[in-house]
């Protein structure tokens, strides 16, 4: 019963879902409006159980000392820390002077910002040191990145200002935009869709039953 | 000799690039210098769809940024509710990315003074509710299933600007500036579910995903990068403001980079041959 149950709860649900959207009468859409009201409540439960599990995951780590434990501790330390301070007052994370804002803009904001802005130093390295025309593909790879890179910025249509509209290196990376980008997205959005379909079909007729956990 | 040059190029220490990135960004933002930017069509559109609305419209600007993509996010949405307060277009707010949430009521609060806007009557902030797909799905319904309350916690029926403001249909369109893969769930649900116009404003490193939805119109306008913001800030008559100025040190940054793969290349070539 344990695995059966979840069984005939998704495929009812799955099965429901999949064709409520081809079907405008107003039992289908009364039912529709009671399941996104079920997705909000769901939604809160399972938030609760990925607080859980977080609390969990580093509890473990810090009471038998695995590696790196003390960043488990500053986690489970800023989670009660801000939560804690979120529910002081009702005002506490509206109030421009209160401590949970200044925690917010003076803390995890440079924190934020400071990481993205790494991704640039990792980028130029990786180009120097991994962008190599070592075959025709990377090659053409290669020379998609510079016209684009190029083309994206006002210093490229400057450098090809003598050149006819139409041919300037903006326009060059328009087309790779354009054309062999959207190509090659929509193939993979495609199989995806695709990919998608076929999965959430074996889940609602439960061939595909991992998700059940419990087996291999 | 020539080999030996080389071969110190193809070993050479990474700090020296990140010191060459690191002036490449910093020291064009102390310069003057502003570059010339063309406007490309697909943010011109989301401009000319702005501007033909008739003062008094709704329209939705979901801003889901978080202070790691501010600096190619902040100025874009700042630009658009700039436009927007300026032509007197009202703006229903959410910020469904946790993260971000302050940071955004700030951005709204302040642009909003500066045009003199009344919260409640020009514009609202819904704020932020888990589970973006199922938000964006409930809002299609109904604005108040997901957000009984906005973010100041007034019900939704005592704003003047939400009467008779229900869903997506209520609205002229939505422009979603988006740091995440949650730009999916708007092109998805509120587009191909609800039938909604969508504009995406969107980080550089992600628009290159989106031109495809551009071309089948499902969405009818696209912002990437710093590039799309000062684009639209150049739209809107402010070509002074920040994500103007920043172009300068993209520009740089870029040209430092692509340096960077002509020398590794060469490098490569160079001392591939006496191997």
């Amino acid at each position: 019963m344990r695995r059966e149950v979840p069984l005939v709860i998704v495929f009812i649900c799955g099965a429901f879902m999949a064709l409520q959207y081809f079907v405008p009468h107003n039992i289908s859409a009364v039912i529709y409006q009671n399941a996104l009201n079920w997705t909000i409540i769901i939604g809160i439960f399972t938030l609760a159980v990925g607080i859980g599990s977080l609390v969990n995951l580093h509890y473990d780590k810090i009471s038998r000392r695995k590696e790196k434990w003390p960043y488990s501790l500053v986690t489970i330390g800023a989670l009660v820390f801000m939560t804690v301070l979120g529910l002081s007052s009702p005002e506490a994370v509206q109030d421009p002077r209160g401590l949970f804002m200044k925690m917010y803009f003076y803390v995890l904001s440079p924190v934020q910002a400071t990481m993205f802005s790494l991704l640039a130093f990792f980028i130029a390295s990786a180009a120097y040191r991994a962008f190599r025309a070592k075959t025709v593909l990377a090659t053409l790879l290669l020379a998609s990145a510079v016209i684009v890179m190029l083309g994206r910025i006002p210093v490229g249509d400057a450098l090809t200002a003598w050149m006819p509209e139409g041919t300037r290196i903006s326009d060059l990376a328009r087309y790779i935009l354009d054309y062999p980008n959207t190509a090659a997205k929509r193939a993979i959005y495609i199989g995806v869709g695709l990919g998608v379909a076929a999965t959430s079909l074996k889940i609602i007729l439960g061939v595909e039953r991992t998700w059940l956990g419990g087996g291999k | 000799m020539a080999a030996g040059f080389w071969n110190k190029m193809l070993n050479l220490d990474r700090r020296w690039v990140y010191l060459v990135i690191g002036a490449a960004t910093f020291f064009p933002m102390l310069t003057v210098i502003r570059l010339p930017i063309k406007i490309t069509p697909e943010v011109q559109s989301v401009y000319d769809r702005l501007e033909s609305l008739p003062r008094g419209t709704i329209i939705m600007l979901p801003m889901e940024y978080s202070p790691d993509t501010m600096a190619e996010l902040q100025p874009m949405a700042k630009a658009v509710l700039r436009h927007c307060f300026s032509r007197g277009i009202k703006v229903i707010t959410t910020a469904l990315q946790i993260q971000g949430v302050l940071l955004i009521e700030q951005d709204l609060r302040t642009v909003a003074a500066e045009f003199d806007k009344t919260y409640g009557e020009d514009y609202v902030f819904l704020g932020y509710k888990p589970y973006p797909d199922i938000v964006i799905l409930n809002m299609g319904e109904n604005f108040r299933k997901p957000f009984p309350k906005d973010y100041y916690n007034n019900n939704l029926d005592e704003l003047p600007m939400m009467a008779g403001v229900n869903n997506y249909s209520n609205v002229d369109c939505i422009v979603n500036i988006n740091a995440t893969s949650g730009v999916d769930s708007w092109i998805n649900n509120a587009n191909g579910r609800y039938g909604a116009p969508l504009a995406l404003g969107v980080t550089a490193v992600i628009a290159t995903d989106y031109y495809a939805f551009l071309q089948s119109k499902q969405i009818f306008g696209l912002m990437g990068g710093l590039k799309g913001a000062a684009e639209y800030e150049k739209l809107i008559g402010r070509p002074k403001d920040i994500a103007n100025r920043a172009m300068t040190s993209v520009s740089v940054a870029h040209i430092f980079i692509i340096i960077f793969i002509i020398i590794g290349n060469i490098a490569f070539f160079a001392t591939r041959k006496r191997i």
